[in-house]
């Protein structure tokens, strides 16, 4: 393995990077969505109650699912395109 | 049969199960107990860190938690799961093909430093000790209520059982067990919970359920409970928190402490690839969102069920007469969890919230006083009872609370011992100790935390009911930090990495004793833990993400001023970034 090839820094970046974006909206939903911006969201009601209830309880963790599965299939194809992937 | 004789069918039925599949799976070398050989699948690893991961906190205490304080207690529900999200990215996949045994392990190597892994086991032993004590106490509570037995008698079988599997198969034992705990476990959560469902809304999945129309009264069913419940005095279960800084802080708390926790990423060591590390998470949070998404309309719908126990005629009307009590209340009297104390001395239940607000409502309906005390615990394995569901349901509930316990507490314990026969014994006191010899002391070292962990469980200290704010603040405050500089930054060293684990430490428990006594002993509390004495409204809860930003600050702070790491730290570093070469790490 190529330790400070500047094929290797770039792999670096690009994960960085996706990891950024699936944090923001990890923040998003969960601090932001659920908690912070639950009162401008109390219009929309779901259920007897109102989006930001169903973000704090369920919506985040469906969330969470996806950004895991979306992070571990991007980082797979990452893996590929920069030759570091498992044998 | 009689509801004791099915009991036993199903808890002893699933503790053979869990005999034989560790007679199955015994362990061989050290990589077989540590880490289970390294070859198990990711689906199957994150179906035992579900097990590994949902706690007898997760199954009996957290919906009843819920019932209580309703959308304010979301932040167990998003912390306990966010977590994930940290792991699958900052941490699972890199230490994964660091390819070593233990978390203190990785802290030694990173920042070269024997003192650093110190601190580490530390950490760990503190942070794991007090989570297996409540998985101890928890499982003498599910064996007194169900088989008849006190909880002292119940926590033993419960060790002996835990001590077989663990101690012959190590990690290898645990996690087929935790396969088979997990299965138990969610089958036992599930039914009672679609079954309520159905009775209530006619939804059999009682996550949509939550969202739907109550069949009795034809309101959405959140809307029902929020009148209910405010008709007696209680808030609205769906009102917002007064402080949503204290509650942003405690959810991170819990999502960082989760990702911190050494019971959990070592149960990432055992998957064969990197990849696999980063699936596993994934599989782990679909796992334990079975549970976590049904647990909020348990929750609801057990508050609503209970209301409606006391009040069947409504609330406007009187509560229901002591004589007439059900079966199930009377059954839980025995144990002392639910009182029934009749202040007004008109044989009635009054059940409402004893406020000031509530004050002249109450004294003109000649109420003297809210009169039925119920345990949070008790909802969840007195939900089937509630709902009048047979008497196997009941039988299921036993035993799935019990695997619930069991399955945390074998990996807490593993977590434990591996850090006294590997980072301590092989790491510092006989370096030279053979694979077979670390074996036998590992063993050893496993069947010593269990009696330790039984004793505490029988006796439990004053700190074992802070489970909330030692694990999670230590591992939030401590270890977390430690382990994402050592992997996404090359310049933090060795005095950094200390300087700022021992920071967040102090800062962290510092704030926390001052609220809930020194070390936990009553009467030595600076201030009363109350919200008003909370610096801006941080409740000791959630302190230690704040500690986290504190261990963080020192160790860049203090790296910076100090020696670069050595180039063949920074070099494995680089090592750790990148997933080739996965497999052939662990075999040293």
């Amino acid at each position: 393995m190529s330790g400070h090839s500047y094929d290797a820094e770039k792999y670096w970046k690009a994960n960085l990077r996706l990891i950024f974006g699936s944090l923001i909206i990890w923040a998003l939903v969960s601090y932001g969505f659920a908690i912070v911006l639950r009162p401008m969201l109390s219009s929309i009601a779901i259920g007897g109650t109102d989006l930001g209830f169903w973000f704090a309880q369920q919506g985040s963790i469906l969330t969470f699912i996806a950004l895991i599965f979306h992070y571990a299939w991007r980082m797979n194809r990452i893996d590929k395109k920069f030759g570091v992937d498992e044998e | 049969m009689s509801q004791f004789g099915i009991n036993i069918l199903f808890v002893g039925g699933s503790f053979l199960l869990y005999i034989i599949i560790a007679i199955w799976a015994k362990a061989g070398s050290t990589k077989d107990f540590y880490v289970a050989g390294g070859g198990v699948h990711p689906v199957i690893n994150g179906m035992a860190i579900g097990a590994d991961w949902m706690s007898a906190a997760s199954f009996i205490s957290m919906a009843g938690i819920i019932a209580a304080s309703g959308y304010a207690s979301s932040a167990y529900l998003m912390g306990w799961t966010g977590g994930y999200v940290l792991l699958a990215m900052l941490l699972a996949p890199y230490l994964r093909k660091f390819g070593k045994f233990t978390v203190p392990e990785f802290i030694g190597d990173r920042f070269y430093s024997k003192n650093a892994r110190l601190v580490a086991v530390v950490c760990l032993i503190v942070a794991s000790l007090t989570y297996v004590i409540g998985q101890m106490a928890g499982a003498g509570v599910a064996f007194s209520r169900f088989l008849e037995v006190d909880s002292t008698t119940g926590l033993m079988i419960a060790a002996v059982v835990i001590f077989i599997y663990s101690v012959l198969g190590g990690m290898k034992g645990i996690t087929y067990t935790q396969v088979a705990q997990y299965v138990v476990l969610i089958i036992a959560y599930t039914i009672p919970a679609v079954f309520i469902s159905l009775q209530l809304t006619g939804n059999p999945i009682p996550a949509l359920g939550l969202f739907s129309t109550h069949i009795d009264s034809g309101m959405p069913i959140l809307d029902k409970l929020n009148q209910v419940i405010t008709d007696v005095g209680f808030n609205e279960y769906t009102a917002d928190v007064d402080s949503h800084l204290n509650m942003v802080l405690f959810t991170l708390t819990l999502m960082i402490g989760t990702a911190g926790l050494p019971h959990v990423i070592i149960r990432f060591f055992t998957v064969p690839k990197v990849a696999d590390a980063r699936w596993s998470a994934g599989w782990a949070l679909v796992f334990i969102a079975l549970l976590y998404l049904t647990a909020p309309a348990v929750a609801s719908m057990a508050r609503l069920n209970l209301m409606n126990t006391i009040y069947p005629e409504g609330t406007s009307v009187e509560p229901i007469e002591y004589e007439n009590r059900p079966n199930w209340v009377k059954e839980w009297e025995v144990t002392g969890l639910i009182k029934f104390v009749d202040k007004n001395e008109d044989g009635r239940i009054q059940l409402y919230n004893d406020s000031p607000a509530f004050k002249d409502k109450a004294d003109a309906r000649g109420w003297k006083g809210n009169e039925l005390d119920v345990n949070r615990d008790i909802l969840v394995l007195a939900n089937p009872e509630i709902a009048n569901l047979p008497g196997w349901v009941i039988g299921l509930i036993a035993a799935g609370g019990l695997a619930a316990a069991l399955s945390t507490a074998a990996g807490l314990l593993l977590a434990i011992s591996s850090a006294i026969s590997h980072d301590l014994i092989k790491g510092s006191i006989n370096p030279g100790i053979t694979d077979k010899g670390e074996l036998l002391a590992a063993r050893i070292s496993m069947g010593v935390a269990i009696v330790l962990a039984t004793y505490l469980g029988a006796n439990p200290p004053g700190f074992a009911a802070q489970v909330v704010a030692l694990a999670f603040g230590i591992a939030a405050a401590s270890l977390f930090p430690a382990l994402m500089m050592g992997i996404f930054s090359k310049r933090i060293n060795n005095v950094g990495a200390i300087a700022g684990m021992l920071c967040g430490l102090a800062f962290t428990l510092t704030y926390i004793f001052v609220y809930k006594g020194w070390f936990f002993i009553p009467g030595t509390a600076n201030l009363a833990d109350t919200p008003e004495n909370w610096v801006f409204g941080i409740s000791p809860l959630s302190i230690g993400a704040i500690g986290a930003m504190v261990n963080f600050a020192v160790a860049f702070a203090v790296a910076n001023v100090t020696e670069e790491p050595p180039i063949e730290i920074q070099e494995l570093v680089e090592s750790v970034r990148y997933p080739r070469g996965a497999s052939q790490a662990q075999d040293h």
